[in-house]
């Protein structure tokens, strides 16, 4: 709960330094662009906290992102229909959270290092299906398409056929699956399962939980998240490049799960503190292009940021902890 | 000498394991192990650490498979493979880990694992069904109903364990397990646990009861089951029950001199630590002042929480010394810092092995040279002969029980691993050891070594510093004792004085009789 308040307190700081730094930046253009941004961050945020509340982690986030997003691009480059490239997407996202998921529990490897070899072989594969691709080559190569793409730009980003941003969808996406997320974590017995398996595994285990199936099904959770994330991406970028779409977003999510409340030792964080955590991120961005900074110093304001709030957060719990 | 194997009459047989054998890596854990179990009925399994009481406990609750054996549940040949099939076939185990997610409340905890959910395969929580059903099974182990709505985490740890037990009564459970359930319990959480197991004897819960406490055994067992070293090493009925029979069946052998004597000469000598005045942070707004001599073992007695660690911490440098002073053979002694007490010979076995004491992963070379690696380091390198010496040296005086130097330490029993704390310290030459509860966890045969050590440590002029809550260890093993009551010392006891009554009496804030 104090979690909670303390990201509601710092939006609303960045929010208000925001609006006062520039007329143009609070305008509900502005504020709803920012919204879109916070949207397709929140939605690997909440795939990057469900892991965390399981105890795991996952630094594949990033590449699974851009390798989903290459493949969407590529597919229907060769001819699959837009609406059948997301369940195919989506359908690599379930493929890798399996992967993940399996070799961690039935092999027992660690989570870490796991992720981190996906963090490569993702990107590698990404790189090999194909190096640049965009809507417009989409169109070009298979006019019919145009309209099916259009559509579906419409309803997940929220832009019309001229690209002009309408209403924040990906944000209202954003909300959609927190609510359901939230549904299952507080809800649903599965909830009550991974916030045990995340905070103490043998007492999961030994109430005859099978610990094993419930960890997988986050993971694929995570990564058909993450594939979600990159057919966003791909649909918000005029081009994608195999390289360099979605990389080191991994960290922004699990920094945006840190900040909503999430433990990295598993079990805590709840639905409403990721969807505020995945906020933080991008107005801080945009306060700082507006302040008039250059672009270059946006990671080092972003890392002293944290820095700073991890730090106040841990002295505020010293404090309680001894008063208690 | 009782009957080796008392019989259990047919009909009533709730569980019987027959030959149950389970070999871990470098170990055979069981060896053919046999029990029964009749309705209603608390069997004590008893048993040095390494015994195989624990791997025997998981076999029957589903955590491992048995590699040859058979169970019998109610005449019927089970085999679990997951706890989860030995729960749904009644047959729980409470931990002694605790094993509560104490991130989530009472209820959730109580219903973990098969809680009551509505809308199918979505399984909503049905929270109201589960909070009347949470009230009615606390109300079974005396515990309030408003603890249905705690945090796990926010309750002391007897309320802890008689959540795990109200958890088994949800289970409808026939078999119910408890390994060293009272490890964490003050005396008025053990009686309510003693109660909790009469009313659930009387309903036909059938228990096994593991336990290192033999008095404990005594109070609840109706039938005591001795393992040792993977097998079956006797039974002893009820009427049998005592702390004699079972400590012959546990070591193989009848324990004379279990608190020696030998090498001390009585009272010490001269003073060799002395604290004056001690104020340190964290610690009480009174000084404390006390003394430790030459050649004697200072026992240090008190409730728990009566704050013995912290001054055992506040001289050996872990906590900041705000004020008064430590002598060390009379003169003025500055500790900051752990390295500045082993300097000047004063060591600490600290309470909990696994967590100060080793490095659990490394062998247990690794670990005994630890501390004396600045007497084996050379410019090139540690003196690998020197080295090999010292380990030689160290499990062969202590009777380590290890294959080799190399074996990791976290293989070795608890009673192995506490002599490995004590040759690590050891090889140092202490001139003060201080020992906070030196036997705790180690089972009846390495507790005798380990004291005989001790003695013959005093013996040699070691100045021998020993916190216990041990009664029987306090009385059997001290020279002189100086107990605390919430954080100042309450007064000191010696010869006549020091009995069990003057003790307890001081502990609890008592005045002297």
């Amino acid at each position: 709960m104090t979690r909670i308040l303390g990201v509601l307190g710092l939006l609303i700081v960045l929010y208000a330094l925001l609006i006062e730094s520039n007329p143009a930046a609070g305008s509900s253009r502005n504020l709803m662009y920012v919204a879109n941004i916070q949207g397709r961050y929140g939605v690997v945020t909440l795939a990057a906290a469900l892991v965390i509340i399981v105890g795991g982690i996952d630094l594949s986030i990033g590449s699974v992102v851009g390798c989903s997003a290459v493949m969407f691009g590529v597919l229907m480059e060769e001819g699959v229909h837009p609406f059948a490239a997301v369940g195919w997407t989506l359908l690599f996202g379930v493929q890798v959270g399996l992967v993940n998921g399996l070799l961690i529990t039935k092999l027992r490897l660690q989570p870490f290092l796991v992720t981190l070899c996906g963090m490569f072989i993702y990107r590698g594969e990404a790189r090999l299906i194909g190096g640049v691709v965009s809507p417009a080559q989409v169109i070009d190569e298979h006019p019919h398409f145009e309209h099916s793409l259009n559509t579906l730009t419409y309803l997940l980003i929220g832009k019309n056929e001229k690209g002009a941003l309408v209403f924040p969808a990906m944000f209202i996406l954003l909300l959609v699956l927190a609510v359901v997320i939230g549904f299952f974590l507080h809800r649903t017995a599965y909830g009550r399962y991974w916030y045990a398996i995340g905070h103490n595994e043998l007492a999961a285990k030994y109430a005859g939980v099978n610990v094993d199936r419930q960890r997988t099904i986050v993971y694929v959770i995570c990564s058909m998240l993450a594939s979600l994330g990159g057919i966003l991406l791909f649909l918000d970028s005029s081009t994608i490049q195999a390289d360099s779409a979605g990389a080191g977003l991994e960290l922004y999510a699990i920094l945006g799960a840190v900040l909503g409340g999430c433990s990295l030792r598993g079990g805590e964080g709840t639905a409403i503190g990721m969807v505020l955590g995945a906020m933080v991120l991008p107005v801080l961005e945009t306060l700082v292009s507006f302040r008039g900074l250059k672009n270059n110093v946006i990671p080092a304001v972003i890392g002293l940021t944290l820095l700073v709030g991890t730090i106040v957060d841990e002295l505020i719990r010293r404090r309680s902890r001894v008063h208690r | 000498m009782p009957p080796l194997r008392p019989q259990v009459t047919g009909a009533s047989i709730r569980l019987q394991v027959t030959g149950a054998r389970k070999q871990f890596p470098g170990v055979l854990a069981l060896d053919g192990v046999s029990i029964t179990l009749a309705v209603g009925e608390v069997l004590a399994v008893v048993g040095e650490n390494g015994a195989g009481k624990s791997t025997l406990m998981k076999i029957v609750a589903g955590v491992y498979d048995s590699d040859a054996g058979e169970i019998q549940l109610d005449g019927q040949p089970v085999r679990f493979k997951t706890p989860g099939e030995a729960i749904r076939a009644g047959v729980s185990l409470i931990h002694q880990e605790l094993n509560l997610a104490e991130n989530l409340t009472v209820t959730d905890n109580l219903f973990l694992g098969r809680e009551l959910t509505t809308g199918g395969g979505l399984r909503i929580l049905n929270r109201r069904e589960m909070s009347a059903r949470a009230s009615e099974l606390l109300s079974r182990v005396g515990l309030p109903a408003s603890r249905a709505f705690a945090r796990v985490e926010t309750l002391p740890p007897g309320e802890k364990q008689l959540v795990e037990v109200a958890r088994a009564l949800g289970m409808d459970v026939r078999v119910l397990i408890m390994d060293e359930p009272t490890s964490s319990l003050t005396q008025k959480e053990t009686e309510r646990l003693y109660e909790v197991i009469d009313a659930l004897k009387s309903t036909g819960v059938s228990i096994l009861y593991i336990s290192h406490r033999l008095a404990e055994v005594k109070r609840v067992a109706d039938r005591v089951c001795v393992l040792r070293d993977g097998r079956n090493a006797g039974e002893l009925a009820k009427a049998d029950i005592t702390h004699d029979n079972m400590v012959r069946f546990m070591v193989g052998r009848d324990l004379k001199q279990f608190y020696p004597k030998v090498h001390r000469k009585g009272v010490g000598g001269a003073p060799v630590l002395s604290a004056r005045e001690l104020l340190f942070r964290g610690g009480p707004t009174t000084p404390a002042s006390f003394e430790v001599r030459s050649g004697e073992i200072l026992g240090m007695a008190g409730l728990v929480g009566a704050g013995r660690t912290e001054l055992s911490e506040a001289i050996f440098g872990v906590r900041h010394i705000t004020g008064g002073e430590i002598l060390l053979d009379g003169k003025p002694l500055r500790v900051r810092s752990p390295r500045d007490a082993i300097a000047a010979g004063i060591l600490l076995v600290p309470e909990d092995r696994r967590l100060h004491g080793l490095v659990l992963p490394e062998s247990v070379g690794f670990n005994l040279s630890l501390p004396s690696l600045d007497r084996l380091a050379s410019w090139f390198g540690v003196r690998v002969g020197a080295e090999r010496e010292l380990h030689r040296d160290w499990i062969a005086r202590l009777r380590v029980k290890t294959p080799s130097s190399a074996q990791p330490a976290a293989l070795l029993s608890g009673g192995n691993q506490q002599k490995v704390v004590y040759g690590k310290w050891l090889a140092r030459n202490p001139k003060v050891l201080i020992l906070d509860e030196p036997t705790r966890g180690v089972d009846v045969g390495a507790k005798a070594e380990i004291y005989a050590l001790i003695d013959e440590l005093a013996g040699r002029g070691v100045a021998v510093w020993m916190i216990t809550s041990d009664m029987e260890e306090l009385l059997g093993m001290a020279d002189r004792v100086v107990v605390m009551h919430e954080g100042h010392i309450a007064g000191e006891l010696s010869g006549e004085t020091l009995t069990e009554e003057a003790v307890m009496q001081l502990a609890t804030g008592g005045k002297r009789t």
